[in-house]
C-alpha cells in the first residue's frame, strides 16, 4: 500500500483562535511535498496534529490510514517526525539519544550501531558520535536530529523546516539528504521556496489555517504565478546606454530597469525563446556579465495566492 | 510473536517504560542536580557525624537506646533530604519536556505518553532512592558506631516508610510538573508545598480547629518519625491550656499514614498522567 497522510477535516482551536481550519488534505504516494504559508498559517500546528504533540480539536489526522489520536503507537510505527528544533537530554551522546529511538521503535539490536553511523555519516556527524550533545551548537543539535528520521527507514517523514538553524553546506546536505529519500512520502515544511522547488514535486500551501491550494509544482506554478518572467543580470563593467537599448528591443522584452550602472532588471514574457534570445544577446554585449538571477515561479505563485486572502 | 517490519519490531508498552528508564536515569546520573543533591546529603551527614563526634550530645549517644539516636539523626533529616530529592528528580521531569524542548524529541514516536510519564517516574524513584539509601547508609554507619552490633527495628520500619513517603511524594511532584510548563515553578511549588505547607496545614488543623489532618501527606509521612520513639504517639493527645482552651495534636496510626501515603500515590500519579496525556506541546 503507498505511504499517505491525511487530514480530515481537521479544525484546531486555540480559545477563540482558529488555527487550522476545517482542513482536508490527502496525500499519497511516494514523493516529496511542499507545505507553504505565511508564519502563523498553521503549518506547523498541522504537522504536531499529525505527530500527537497536540490534538485536533475535530476531524482526523491519519498516518497510512491509522488514525493518531486514537492509535499514536500505530500511526507513527512506520513514520519519522522532526518538528521545530527538538532538543536531546544533554547528558546523552548523539550515539545514545539514537539509540534509545532505535530500542523505542524496534530496530533490531544487529542494526543499530549500522543504521546510527550511517545517519550520523549522512549528517557529518561521526566525529561527534561519543560527545554529550549538551556542548553542541544549534546547528549541530539539528543535524543530529535530523540523522534520527532516517533510523527506522520510515515510510513517512515529517519535517517542519528541516533547515533552521543550518548553516548554508548544512541547507545544503538537508537537501540532498531529501533529494535522496526517492522511495517515501516526505511532507515537509520550508519558508525557502528555491530549496522547496529543488526538492519537492508537489506543494500545499495554507494561510489563515485553510488550505489554499494543493498540486503539482508545474502546476501551481502555471496557474498562479503570472505569464511574467524577471531575471536580475549584473555585470563586471559598467553597461552603456547603447547596451540597455539593445536589450530592451529583444522580442519578448516587456520591461527593462537599470538598478545601479553594473545591475539591471529584465522582465519578459516566460517564453523560453526569449530567454534564449536574452542570453544570447547579453553574451554578446561583452559586458562581463556576472550573474544571473531568475525570480522563482513558485515565489510569484505564493505571493499571488497568498496576497489574495489577506 | 512480535510483528517485525523495515522499520522494526513493534515494541511492547512496557518495554517502552523500560527504555524510558534507562536512558532517564542515564541522564539524571550524569546531571550536575543529582551531585549537588549528594554534595547536600554528604554535607547534612558530614555536618552531623562532625558535631555528634565533636559534643557526643547525652540524649543521642548517653542514652543507652540505639531508637533515640536513630529518632535524633535519620528521624529529623530524612524528610528533607526526601523532598529535596523529590523536588531534583521529580519537580521538573515532565515541565522540563515542554520548557526544554526535550518532548519534542522523544513525544513524536511510536511510544504512548503514559509509557514516558511512568518511564520518566521510575527514573526518578531510583535516583531518589539512591539519594535516600546514601544517607541511610550514613546514618548506619554513626549508629554502629555508638550502638556496635545494634540496628532497631523501628528503623529499620522507619526506613521502609519513608521510601513509601518518597513514592508517594514523587507522585505529588509529577502531578505538579504536569501541571506547569515551567520547570522552576513545578520544583518551586513541590518543595513550597511538602516543605512548609502541608506541615502548616497540619498545626492549624490540629491545634486551632482541633480537626484530624487526615488529607495531609506530611501528616501521613508522620510515621516515618513516630515509630522511632520508644512507645509510639498516642493518636489523639489534648493537653488543657486553660479553662476553655485545649490543644490537640494528632499522630497517624501506622495503617492510616500507609492508606495516606497509598492514597496520595494512586491520586496523585493518575491525575499527573491525564495532565500530560492531555497537555499540549505549544510554543
Amino acid at each position: 500500500m503507498a505511504p499517505s497522510l491525511e487530514a480530515v477535516r481537521v479544525t484546531k482551536r486555540f480559545g477563540s483562535f482558529t488555527a487550522v481550519s476545517d482542513l482536508n488534505l490527502k496525500i499519497q504516494g511516494t514523493k516529496c511535498v511542499g507545505f507553504l504559508g505565511p508564519n502563523g498559517a498553521g503549518k506547523t500546528t498541522t504537522m504536531k496534529m499529525f505527530t500527537g504533540l497536540i490534538s485536533a480539536t475535530s476531524g482526523n489526522a491519519l498516518i497510512n490510514g491509522v488514525d493518531v489520536a486514537k492509535d499514536k503507537k500505530a500511526a507513527l510505527s512506520s513514520c519519522s517526525t522532526l518538528i521545530e528544533t527538538p532538543e536531546i537530554y544533554p547528558s546523552l551522546t548523539p550515539k545514545e539519544a539514537m539509540t534509545m529511538l532505535c530500542e523505542i521503535r524496534g530496530v533490531p539490536s544487529e542494526e543499530r550501531n549500522k543504521r546510527i553511523d550511517e545517519a550520523l555519516g549522512r549528517v557529518k556527524m561521526q566525529e561527534w558520535t561519543n560527545k554529550k550533545v549538551g556542548s553542541f551548537s544549534k546547528g549541530m543539535k539539528q543535524r543530529v536530529n535530523v540523522a534520527s528520521t532516517l533510523l527506522s527507514d520510515p515510510e513517512v517523514i515529517i519535517l517542519d523546516e528541516p533547515s533552521t538553524g543550518l548553516d548554508p553546506r548544512g541547507m545544503s546536505e538537508v537537501r540532498e539528504i531529501v533529494k535522496s529519500l526517492g522511495n517515501r512520502l516526505v511532507f515537509m515544511s520550508s519558508h525557502l521556496l528555491a530549496e522547496v522547488t529543488e526538492v519537492c514535486q508537489e506543494v500545499a500551501l495554507i494561510d489563515h489555517g485553510k488550505l489554499l491550494v494543493y498540486d503539482t509544482i508545474d502546476n501551481v506554478t502555471s496557474k498562479f504565478a503570472g505569464a511574467a518572467g524577471e531575471v536580475r543580470i549584473g555585470f563586471a563593467r559598467p553597461l552603456d546606454i547603447k547596451m540597455g537599448a539593445v536589450i530592451s528591443n529583444i522580442g519578448g522584452v516587456t520591461s527593462f530597469s537599470r538598478l545601479n550602472d553594473r545591475q539591471i532588471v529584465v522582465k519578459f514574457d516566460h517564453a523560453v525563446v526569449t530567454q534564449e534570445k536574452l542570453f544570447e544577446v547579453i553574451a554578446g554585449l561583452k559586458a562581463g556579465a556576472q550573474s544571473f538571477e531568475s525570480t522563482s515561479g513558485l515565489e510569484d505563485a505564493y505571493l499571488s495566492l497568498v496576497k489574495e486572502t489577506l | 510473536m512480535a510483528e517485525t517490519t523495515s522499520h522494526g519490531t513493534r515494541v511492547s508498552s512496557l518495554s517502552h517504560v523500560g527504555i524510558v528508564t534507562k536512558y532517564n536515569f542515564l541522564n539524571y546520573f550524569r546531571a550536575r542536580r543529582f551531585y549537588v543533591m549528594l554534595a547536600i546529603v554528604i554535607i547534612i551527614s558530614g555536618l552531623f557525624t562532625g558535631l555528634l563526634a565533636y559534643y557526643q550530645p547525652g540524649t543521642l549517644v548517653g542514652t543507652g537506646d540505639p531508637l533515640a539516636f536513630y529518632r535524633g539523626g535519620w528521624g529529623n533529616f530524612a524528610s528533607f533530604v526526601l523532598v529535596l530529592s523529590t523536588a531534583f528528580f521529580g519537580g521538573d521531569a515532565i515541565s522540563g519536556e515542554f520548557q526544554n524542548r526535550t518532548g519534542y524529541f522523544l513525544v513524536p514516536n511510536p511510544i504512548r505518553r503514559s509509557a514516558i510519564y511512568v518511564g520518566k517516574w521510575l527514573a526518578a524513584l531510583a535516583a531518589s532512592s539512591i539519594i535516600l539509601g546514601i544517607f541511610a547508609l550514613i546514618m548506619l554507619a554513626n549508629g554502629l558506631y555508638y550502638y556496635p552490633g545494634s540496628v532497631p527495628w523501628g528503623f529499620v520500619q522507619s526506613l521502609g516508610f519513608a521510601w513509601i513517603y518518597l513514592v508517594a511524594a514523587l507522585s505529588l511532584t509529577f502531578a505538579f510538573s504536569s501541571l506547569f510548563k515551567s520547570s522552576s515553578i513545578s520544583i518551586l511549588m513541590s518543595v513550597i508545598l511538602l516543605l512548609f505547607v502541608f506541615s502548616f496545614v497540619d498545626v492549624i488543623m490540629s491545634g486551632v480547629a482541633g480537626v484530624e489532618p487526615w488529607f495531609s501527606i506530611t501528616y501521613g509521612a508522620g510515621i516515618v518519625s513516630n515509630v522511632l520513639s520508644t512507645t509510639y504517639p498516642f493518636h489523639v493527645t489534648s493537653i488543657p491550656l486553660g479553662p476553655r482552651t485545649t490543644l490537640t495534636t494528632f499522630n497517624a496510626t501506622i495503617p492510616e499514614g500507609l492508606a495516606i501515603l497509598a492514597a496520595y500515590f494512586v491520586i496523585f500519579g493518575l491525575i499527573g498522567l491525564w495532565l500530560f496525556e492531555r497537555k499540549e506541546f505549544t510554543s
